[in-house]
């Protein structure tokens, strides 16, 4: 077959248009599917911070159970300025960490959820997002009340190498921050230092990092760094007023 | 068409193409390609599993619209034709695994987008594809990835046993209590080298037994 150029121009034409249309098609059909999948994770994952919502691998239809659990324990959700100040014509669970901590840090919507258990004690959930080795680590970290002791964590990857950095998100690496602390004795913000495993005698500030995933362990520590720093006004002036 | 010249779909011919890619032809073992994928999707089972049967939708898929179109095809740009029926496949399973199988999707992350980069594939269609009829076609795009997966698998199923102690998550060395007599995980087998390592055993048994693959001196 004669194959010139104006053949091959429009054979190419024709392919981009086609899968251009095919793979538009496909993406918008499934993009409700796919945000909603986005969202119970996110609420799955603010339950899990707590230790709610345990039950959401063995139950059947996990979507409506997340989706209950998380009305029933989260009692409250509001976004503050980095002085603490409350905006209340910000939506907290549509606000994107990843962009917010681009913004300087005057500029951040920071979101904050309340968690009230069943026996009345409340927890304080923060979004954490920062930088791992291959791309971006996050997670939430819920606070008890006092606003310094870290009562779990949940952290999450996209592209860590699995078996090394992608193990952040294993219940070893996670349990590891249960009752540590950010603040020190003397009120000063020293957020938590992810140590070689062995390296530092445990302490309230100290975990062990992953083997062979050092810079991953870095991010996340880096990550508690900047993104509870920018709490740290707010944490001050909460618990100010408790006293 | 007389029916004198229609094969049967599944003549000892085209069982053939599905079957030699498994061991006489293997892509990994045989024909060493798609490596790079092999070392860095074999540390756990469960996205080796995944990855292979993306493959194989992948290649199925790849091979047969490749030789629907193989006398359409302009030859100066048969190869982009090729990358953009593969990325947009690709790009499909991807966004069905986000839809459908979201957990799943969260786990293989990069690893979908890496079957862009698979040699395999692309081998398959330049090799076979753009000359054969259409059921061929698909039996050999079947086959090879078949070919990939299973070798996949087994690299996986050895380095997550003997590196994380688990198969599929579940914690076999602890429930054989092989810890308390001393047992530790070889961290090692997590690295990628190992996989190398692994693949170029399973290259080495499979030789062995297989007399035809060794090369006269």
């Amino acid at each position: 077959m004669k194959q010139g150029n104006t053949y091959i121009f429009l054979y190419s034409s024709a392919m981009v248009v086609i899968v251009a249309a095919v793979l538009s098609v496909v993406a918008t059909v499934l993009r409700p599917y796919q945000e909603l999948n986005i969202e119970i994770a996110k609420k799955l994952d603010i339950l899990r911070s707590v230790e709610k919502a345990e039950q959401a691998q063995e139950v059947r239809d996990r979507n409506s159970y997340v989706e209950e659990e998380y009305d029933r324990y989260i009692v409250d959700s509001y976004v503050i300025s980095h002085l603490g100040e409350r905006r209340d014509d910000i939506d907290a669970f549509g606000v994107n960490m990843r962009e917010e901590m681009r913004k300087p840090l005057e500029e951040r919507n920071l979101p904050v959820f309340v968690a009230q258990d069943d026996d009345g004690s409340e927890y304080y959930i923060f979004p954490v997002h920062g930088r791992g080795l291959w791309g971006p680590v996050y997670g939430y970290v819920a606070l008890m009340g006092d606003m310094n002791t870290i009562f779990g964590v949940i952290f999450d990857h996209d592209s860590e190498t699995p078996g090394l950095g992608a193990e952040i998100n294993t219940p070893r690496f996670e349990s590891q921050f249960k009752g540590k602390k950010l603040f020190d004795e003397t009120g000063e913000f020293v957020s938590i230092r992810i140590n070689k495993p062995g390296a530092v005698p445990p302490g309230d500030h100290n975990v062990d990092g992953i083997s062979g995933g050092t810079i991953t362990s870095q991010g996340v520590e880096e990550m508690l760094y900047d993104v509870l720093g920018s709490y740290r006004t707010y944490f001050r002036n909460q618990k100010n007023s408790e006293i | 068409m007389s029916s004198m010249d229609k094969e049967p779909l599944f003549s000892a011919k085209n069982v053939k193409l599905l079957t030699t890619p498994l061991n006489d032809e293997n892509p990994i073992t045989v024909q060493v390609l798609g490596i790079c994928s092999a070392l860095a999707v074999t540390v756990k089972l469960e996205p080796a599993v995944v990855l292979a049967v993306a493959v194989v939708a992948v290649m199925g898929a790849a091979n047969v619209i490749i030789s629907v179109l193989r006398r359409t095809i302009p030859q100066r740009i048969r190869i982009i034709v090729q990358l953009v029926v593969i990325a947009s496949l690709v790009i499909l399973v991807d966004q069905v695994l986000k839809a459908f199988l979201y957990d799943v999707s969260r786990q293989l992350s990069v690893f979908v987008g890496l079957i862009i980069t698979n040699c395999i594939i692309m081998g398959r269609l330049e090799a076979f594809a753009l000359g054969n009829r259409v059921w061929p076609s698909f039996l050999d795009g079947v086959g090879n990835a078949a070919g990939y997966g299973w070798i996949l698998i087994v690299v996986a199923f050895f380095r997550e046993l003997l590196g994380s102690g688990t198969v599929w998550d579940y914690p076999v060395m602890e429930k054989l209590g092989l810890y308390t007599i001393g047992y530790e995980n070889n961290g090692f087998m997590i690295l990628p080298p190992m996989a190398l390592i692994t693949v170029g055993i399973i290259i080495w048994v499979q030789r062995s037994r297989n007399r035809k693959l060794i090369e006269s001196k």
